[in-house]
């Protein structure tokens, strides 16, 4: 245990911990969003963010976008790579709603064969990058780690008292909190959104308002995806890497950050995500990283113990205690 | 209280018998609306106690007092002199209080026998090791012996596991409840594949195989035909001929008015009047509670 | 408690859409065989026959040779499967199959940790009774007992049961009151968290290493259960699987697996009508995990040696997919499910690398077309006689 190590850079810490926690709050948004409407698990949304990643390398692999590339193209590189994964993202989410889950719905599945089918779906995207998309295009795609060069240069903006504070840090924390804020507006303020929340407290009574429930459910799919979108974004400029499988330990990270903070709730989502990004960090630099995920479900359990709804409650719509 | 003893068979209007569960100033507040307040009355052993008012008087939520769904903010629920707030559904239940739902709550992929097995199951005491390792025998009565004369021989050798016993046992109290309840045609279909009717008859027949001392039924005719609405209250009233004390709650004036001995009515979370059909029936104050409610009344 | 009204609109009235569904429909809409059914009518003496002889079946199947049905075999192609291990490992997963399926399909616990307790019962036979184990030399080193000393394989199997049932009941004390998509995370983090335990904890597991020299159980002759000699270990893992299968059954029958299904069916209708809940989720949660460790204590101990890669997290999704896919709550039909999930991937090596791809699509598929399962609960069948019996006496009355 290295306490010191802690204390010594605590300022750091912590913003290696938001930073981590900005891109679990903004996957946990998806499971959170899904399971507010449907009360589901959507266990393939780690696979959404996962093609967002490959989305991203892409464009740079296609615009030639590098470490050297100028200042605009830099900025052009990065837009069209966030907007390309968040359409990809979004799209695999939606085809997997459609593909899966509706003939589902239909038949009045119960969650356990929603849960199986959504392993199964991951499984097969999964499988797509890891071994089909190779068979026929070669590398890059296959079971090996790809580096996915940001053309973002990493560069020291502030150094307040030791702790410094970097540009990519920012970018990726203030990017998610902005998305995130984008979508709370949304879900509250608009039409469309007070859709999502009807049908989230009360499907049958939203249905009888005259609230289209299939649209509802795809538009939950559909942001859920794009968040997933921004997240591989955001995720690849502070990593720099994707895999076939990178989404499972991602996805899981999101998912417990979601029940952290209460799901259902998109202000839990945030806050769960962060929580966990900055236990995770803390926990590794006391003990060493591979005790983070230790830390991080013992957290979640005494959580759960004392507050069985989260950190916020569960309430999408408001109010399901 | 004690020294009153019950007439077997007393019927309407016996103000006899002691108080096998009393709802003693009970206010239940949720937030800043007032659910219960102050209400206070007694239900007597061996009687049929209606719970009437409009809807929306706090019926169900009185009924979720007194079975321990919710712990009131004041005053107390005593079930034969044992608190019941607070007290966890299963023990309530083993205190001897059982219950049927308004909106059915079935096992919906059993068969109605295992529906009524698991409420006679409440009374048994096998569990996963005697289940397992069957070792806690019982000394077979004569009538419990097998026919077969090798496991006959055997059962008195070694005598019987408590768990075969208690399956038995259980099985012909279970049968026993779904013909009294006139639903054994269909013992073994699954109870969500059973007609409406049948499924409330067997809520009922579920709830008295864990054998209550108190049988609290939440609205069961509501959905029936008067054809059939007759038929529960010729069965109500036999539930109570065997000895158990029925509590009934019904916003259908007319239905209770034919099979309660005492009713109590509530309206708005308060307790209006008390007393015997005839008398409450003529109480201007019940009779504004539902003329407030014309559609009930329409509906009855 | 609170949230239970919503998620029970069960529609009794009327014959929604379910999955459970009709069930006199049979295998992909073909009109059911009704085997249970018949199997059940049929009088002890008919019974015992049918058994033995599937029961003999299944022992012969490492000796398979005749024509059809020996293409069935994983060995037929050069590299291919050893076939008795196959089907060793078909019947490790059968076991752990039986286990979660008192879990998931009877108790209606997610539970997404599974491999955690399987693993348990793998380190702790590894741990225990391997002389290599850093637990065992410590021991031996403190009471100066000789080299090689650990503990015997017969009292590692007790050992095994009771470090699963504590830790069942460990896990599921705080956890079981939780609703149950917690539950699954929280069983996950468990699975998760054993997995980096036994990596980390080198001075308990040896940590990346592993611990080699697992014991083998007491042998009828030399080397008898040597790792290589998989038809007697598939004989020994078949004989635990039919007691198991007997012990499990004996469950379903009785007022605990009644208990179970009430509380799946609607847990605070079952507390109501005096089923103590959480005492029979924990029961379930407990006996589940004994049979997982059982499961891995027979799995380490044929390996000879345990290693943390070896108990990944994925493996607990294909656990929960076998019962599933089979049909939760049948126990013939998870057995299915581990058979299938088991031994098509050995079946078809030749394609290796499209397998989990295959088997994704697979997954997805039957979800989707047959969504209750390959082999659908049907529980009451086997009462048939007995039961048609009693309803024809009851008509009579009524």
């Amino acid at each position: 245990m290295d306490f010191n190590a802690l204390f010594g850079d605590l300022g750091g810490h912590t913003l290696d911990g938001l930073t981590k926690g900005s891109v679990y709050a903004l996957v946990a948004l998806g499971y959170t969003m899904v399971y507010g409407v449907l009360r589901l698990i959507n266990f393939a949304h780690s696979e959404v963010f996962m093609v967002g990643t490959w989305t991203v390398l892409g464009v740079y692999t296609v615009l030639g976008a590098d470490e050297a590339s100028g200042m605009g193209m830099v900025i052009f590189a990065t837009l069209a790579a966030l907007v390309a994964a968040v359409v990809a993202s979004a799209s695999v989410a939606l085809a997997v709603e459609r593909i899966a889950y509706k003939p589902l719905r239909k038949k009045n599945a119960p969650p356990l064969i929603f849960l199986i089918t959504a392993i199964g779906c991951s499984l097969v995207l999964v499988e797509i990058f890891g071994h089909v998309l190779r068979f026929f295009f070669g590398p890059p795609f296959g079971r090996a780690p790809v580096n996915v060069p940001s053309p973002i240069q990493t560069v020291v903006l502030l150094d307040v008292g030791g702790v410094r504070i970097t540009n990519v840090q920012v970018f990726i924390v203030v990017g998610a909190i902005l998305m995130m804020v984008a979508l709370d507006q949304f879900v509250n303020r608009s039409r469309l959104g007070r859709g999502v929340r009807a049908v989230a407290q009360d499907a049958d009574t939203a249905a009888l308002m005259g609230v289209n429930q299939d649209r509802v459910i795809m538009l939950v799919f559909v942001l859920g995806g794009a968040m997933a979108g921004v997240a591989a974004l955001l995720y690849t400029i502070a990593f720099d890497l994707t895999k076939f499988d990178i989404g499972f330990i991602i996805g899981i990270k999101a998912f417990t950050a979601a029940v952290l903070g209460g799901i259902g709730n998109l202000r839990g989502a945030l806050v769960g995500g962060l929580l966990l990004g900055i236990v995770e960090v803390y926990a590794s630099t006391v003990f060493n990283s591979s005790w983070a995920d230790v830390t991080a479900f013992i957290v979640l359990v005494l959580v759960l113990m004392f507050k069985p709804t989260g950190l916020l409650g569960e309430s999408l719509g408001k109010a399901r205690a | 209280m004690s020294e009153q003893t019950m007439e077997t068979g007393a019927h309407k209007a016996d103000s006899s018998g002691d108080a096998i569960l009393v709802v003693d100033n009970v206010t239940l507040r949720f937030g800043g609306v007032v659910a219960l307040d102050e209400v206070a009355f007694e239900i007597r052993r061996g009687e049929i106690l209606g719970l009437i008012g409009p809807n929306g008087a706090g019926k169900t939520t009185c009924f979720n007092v007194m079975t321990g769904v919710y712990t009131p903010t004041s005053g107390e629920i005593l079930f034969d002199g044992d608190r019941v707030s607070g007290v966890k559904p299963h023990k309530i239940n083993a205190m001897g209080i059982a219950r049927t739902f308004q909106n059915i709550r079935l096992f919906p992929e059993m068969t109605a026998m295992e529906n009524v097995m698991v409420g006679a199951d409440a009374r048994h005491k096998t569990s996963v090791m005697g289940t397992l390792f069957r070792l806690y025998r019982v000394k077979p009565k004569e009538h419990e012996l097998p026919d077969n004369p090798l496991k006959r021989s055997l059962a008195k050798t070694f005598g019987i596991s408590r768990h075969a016993l208690e399956e038995r046992a259980g099985r012909q109290k279970s049968m026993e409840m779904l013909r009294f309840v006139g639903i054994a045609d269909r013992a073994h279909e699954l109870a969500r594949n059973l007609p409406y009717g049948y499924q409330r008859r067997l809520e009922i027949a579920r709830a008295l195989a864990t054998e209550p001392k108190l049988l609290c039924l939440d609205e069961p005719a509501a959905g029936f035909n008067p054809a059939e609405k007759a038929d529960l209250m010729n069965l109500i009233r036999r539930i109570r001929d065997k000895g158990q004390t029925v509590l009934l709650i019904e916003h259908d004036m007319k239905l209770v008015m034919g099979v309660t001995d005492r009713l109590v009515v509530l309206e708005f979370g308060q307790k209006i009047a008390e007393g015997l059909p005839e008398e409450v029936a003529r109480n201007p104050k019940v009779i504004a509670a539902y003329l407030g409610e014309p559609d009930d009344a329409a509906q009855a | 408690m609170s949230d239970s009204d919503g998620d029970n609109d069960y529609n009794y009235t009327t014959e929604g859409p379910s999955v459970a569904g009709d069930r006199k429909a049979g295998f992909m809409g073909l009109p059911s065989l009704g085997i249970a059914d018949r199997f059940a009518a049929l009088p002890l003496w008919g019974k015992v026959p049918i058994v033995l002889a599937l029961v003999s079946f299944a022992f012969y199947l490492p000796y398979l040779t005749i024509l059809p049905f020996a293409l069935v075999r994983t060995d037929l192609t050069s590299g291919g499967s050893d076939w008795a291990g196959v089907l060793f490992l078909v019947v490790i997963y059968m076991i752990v199959a039986i286990g979660l399926n008192v879990v998931i399909g009877l108790a209606g616990l997610l539970d997404l940790g599974y491999i955690g307790f399987y693993a348990l019962g793998a380190y702790t036979v590894a741990i225990f009774g391997s002389p290599s184990s850093p637990v065992t030399k410590l021991i031996a080193d403190k009471f100066g007992l000789s080299e090689g000393w650990a503990v015997p394989f017969a009292l590692c199997i007790p050992l095994a049961l009771a470090v699963a049932l504590i830790s069942g009941v460990a896990l599921g004390a705080p956890t079981l009151r939780l609703r149950g998509d917690y539950l699954a995370i929280v069983t996950l983090g468990f699975g998760e968290i054993i997995r980096i335990l036994s990596r980390n904890v080198d001075a308990v597991t040896n940590g990346p290493a592993g611990i080699i020299g697992v014991p083998r159980p007491p042998e009828p002759s030399d080397n008898y259960f040597s790792s290589i000699e998989s038809a007697h270990w598939y004989w020994l893992a078949l004989a635990v699987l039919i007691l198991l299968m007997f012990m499990t059954r004996r469950l379903e029958d009785s007022r605990v697996g009644r208990g179970w299904l009430a509380i799946r069916e609607d847990e605070d209708a079952a507390a109501v009508m005096g089923v103590d809940a959480f005492k029979f989720k924990l029961w379930a949660f407990a006996i589940g995990a004994a049979l997982g460790a059982m499961a891995g204590l027979l799995f380490a101990s044929k390996q000879a040696y345990v290693e943390p890669t070896g108990f990944a997290l994925n493996l607990s999704f294909l656990f929960v997919a076998m019962v599933v896919i089979g049909g939760s709550g049948n126990m013939v039909g998870v057995m299915l499910g581990a058979f299938l999930i088991t031994y098509l991937p050995e079946r078809f090596r030749g394609f290796d690398d499209w397998r989990p791809f295959a088997f994704g699509v697979a997954m997805v598929l039957v979800m989707v077309l047959r969504p209750q399962g390959l082999v659908p609960s049907r529980r009451r069948a086997r009462e048939f006689e007995d039961r048609k019996h009693e309803a024809e006496e009851a008509a009579a009355d009524v």
